[in-house]
């Protein structure tokens, strides 16, 4: 990965360069219900990631050939930002977006019910306003909430997070620079309930031990956020109840 | 926009044959669930090419040609030389393959074979500098599907490493920022052997190298690069199923030992 001047990425305490643990997560904030026009929408900071992500549909497929009988089309783009990265980006989308677009939906996929929708399109936006390391894996969380929002039934939330190697040492949720300077970058999203990976690539280089322990990792780190995504659903959809109704589900349970 | 794909008709009749076997732990093509297709590789097929392989891995055929130009280098890189890989899936491959700019599969295709080589350093692209921040060589990798039956990555990859090996360019000197071109042909530097290995996911078992009623009935893939010294190097999931984690490790396994009998094929070639 990238080119080798040596900087050294965690010191003699154990800490990188951001201060954090192997296995720690940068801060995440989530938010449910963003955008006005869009039937859901999120929002995620991961570090200093910050994504915007909504969904349009079910709708009617459009153009018509599109469509199939027997379920809905997903249709997913992972875009960045111009002003997203440090040298200005072009805003036509590279090869490497398109590959995004293509694993992101392949990962979020298996969690919508697509058969309820046949004919339709279920149209999936994620828009990186400022990349920072690990903007697929962070896409895929705000996305996933954004299905959630739009009503669409799913069979479980999706969470995203990336491990990696550094200096030698597997470590968790790699930021910009570690990204850069590392040794292998280990992107994962994960579904904890039926414990299944529908994302999953690598590139640097890894043993295979290293490798095990760093999905190992990932998949743990996304069990927290999957706690988070769920938090963020529940600020948004919390019932707001006054005092002689809660008396009455009081009333009700006792 | 990346969509849903449109399910083969062929698939849907071909889908029960190839299911029932598989629950019988046999498939259609009479292999073992963990057997790889005879492959045979051909180095040197086109003279004009620096270098180019041709590769049959059962009746999937792919040929990839190495082309070695100068150029400018990255901005960030300003002392390496330049590698890109491209694929096209050529027309006349499958009924559906059709001509235009590349889609979301041959450019997926491409960049997991860009990424095995580039993470494994196969090439030490610090000796393609001719002159730091202004040329250096670019090796353009370019890999030509020309018959489809499953697997086009691990074919792809193995006909690039093959047009790698295979390459040859003229002996050349830099004075003063020139270049000068001896009649002696070298070879390219070459300091690592990456090999991709597919395995699929098929009514909950795990096939290796999938032919291309496989695929079509696949709930998704996992490919796996392994290096030279049995280090990962790239690593892709695709298809729109689900792993478990303990699939993933599983497959991670095999793939490693797989690729290192595949290698020492390819290279057996070379010598």
């Amino acid at each position: 990965m990238g080119n080798k001047e040596q900087v050294q990425l965690i010191n003699q305490n154990g800490l990188r360069v951001d201060g954090r643990r192997l296995d720690e997560l940068r801060p995440i904030k989530l938010e449910v219900g963003v955008l006005n026009k869009a039937d859901g929408s999120a929002y995620i900071e991961h570090g200093r990631n910050k994504i915007l992500a909504a969904v349009f549909g079910p709708r009617e497929a459009h153009p018509k050939h599109i469509a199939l009988a027997d379920r809905a089309v997903v249709r997913c783009r992972y875009h960045m930002a111009p002003f997203s990265t440090d040298e200005r980006k072009s805003p036509a989308p590279s090869r490497r977006e398109l590959e995004l677009s293509k694993v992101i939906r392949e990962s979020l996929e298996p969690s919508i019910m697509s058969e309820y929708f046949p004919r339709s399109t279920i149209d999936l936006f994620i828009e990186v306003l400022q990349a920072d390391a690990g903007t697929r894996c962070a896409g895929i969380t705000a996305a996933s909430l954004a299905l959630a929002d739009a009503g669409i039934p799913l069979r479980e939330l999706v969470a995203g997070c990336a491990a990696g190697k550094i200096d030698g040492k597997v470590v968790l949720d790699l930021s910009d620079v570690e990204d850069k300077k590392g040794d292998a970058d280990l992107p994962v999203a994960y579904m904890p309930k039926s414990n299944s990976i529908g994302l999953l690539q690598m590139d640097g280089s890894m043993t295979e031990e290293e490798l095990k322990q760093a999905l190992d990792m990932a998949i743990n780190a996304c069990r927290t956020i999957y706690e988070m995504q769920r938090d963020a659903l529940r600020q948004k959809y919390h019932i707001e109840r006054d005092e002689s109704e809660r008396e009455e589900i009081e009333e009700v349970k006792a | 926009m990346s969509a849903t794909h449109q399910p083969s008709p062929v698939a849907k009749l071909e889908q029960k044959t190839v299911r029932d076997l598989i629950l019988k732990g046999k498939r259609i093509d009479d292999r073992g669930l963990l057997d790889y297709r005879p492959l045979t590789i051909m180095l040197g097929t086109v003279e004009k090419a620096n270098g180019s392989a041709q590769v049959y891995l059962g009746k999937t055929r792919i040929l990839a040609g190495v082309k070695i130009q100068t150029g400018t280098p990255f901005e960030d890189t300003p002392n390496e030389g330049i590698l890109t890989v491209n694929a096209e899936f050529v027309p006349l491959a499958y009924p559906t393959f059709e001509a235009g700019p590349p889609g979301e599969d041959s450019i997926e295709l491409a960049r997991v074979v860009d990424r095995g080589i580039r993470e494994s350093k196969a090439i030490d692209l610090g000796k393609m500098c001719i002159e730091p921040g202004k040329k250096v060589f670019v090796i353009f990798v370019d890999v030509y599907v020309l018959d489809h039956d499953g697997n086009l990555i691990d074919a792809a990859g193995m006909a690039a490493l093959g047009a790698l090996i295979s390459a040859k360019m003229h002996a050349f000197e830099v004075k003063g920022g020139e270049i000068k071109y001896k009649d002696t042909k070298i070879p390219l530097p070459m300091q690592n052997y990456p090999v991709p290995i597919t395995s699929v996911k098929l009514d909950g078992s795990v096939v290796i190298d999938p032919c291309l009623e496989e695929e079509q009935v696949m709930s998704c893939r996992l490919t796996v690069t392994t290096d030279k010294s049995g280090n990962i190097c790239a690593m892709q999931k695709g298809g729109l199923g689900v792993f478990t984690p303990e699939e993933i490790k599983q497959i991670v396994s095999s793939s490693v030992n797989k690729s290192r009998e595949l290698r020492e094929k390819i290279l057996s070639k070379v010598n």
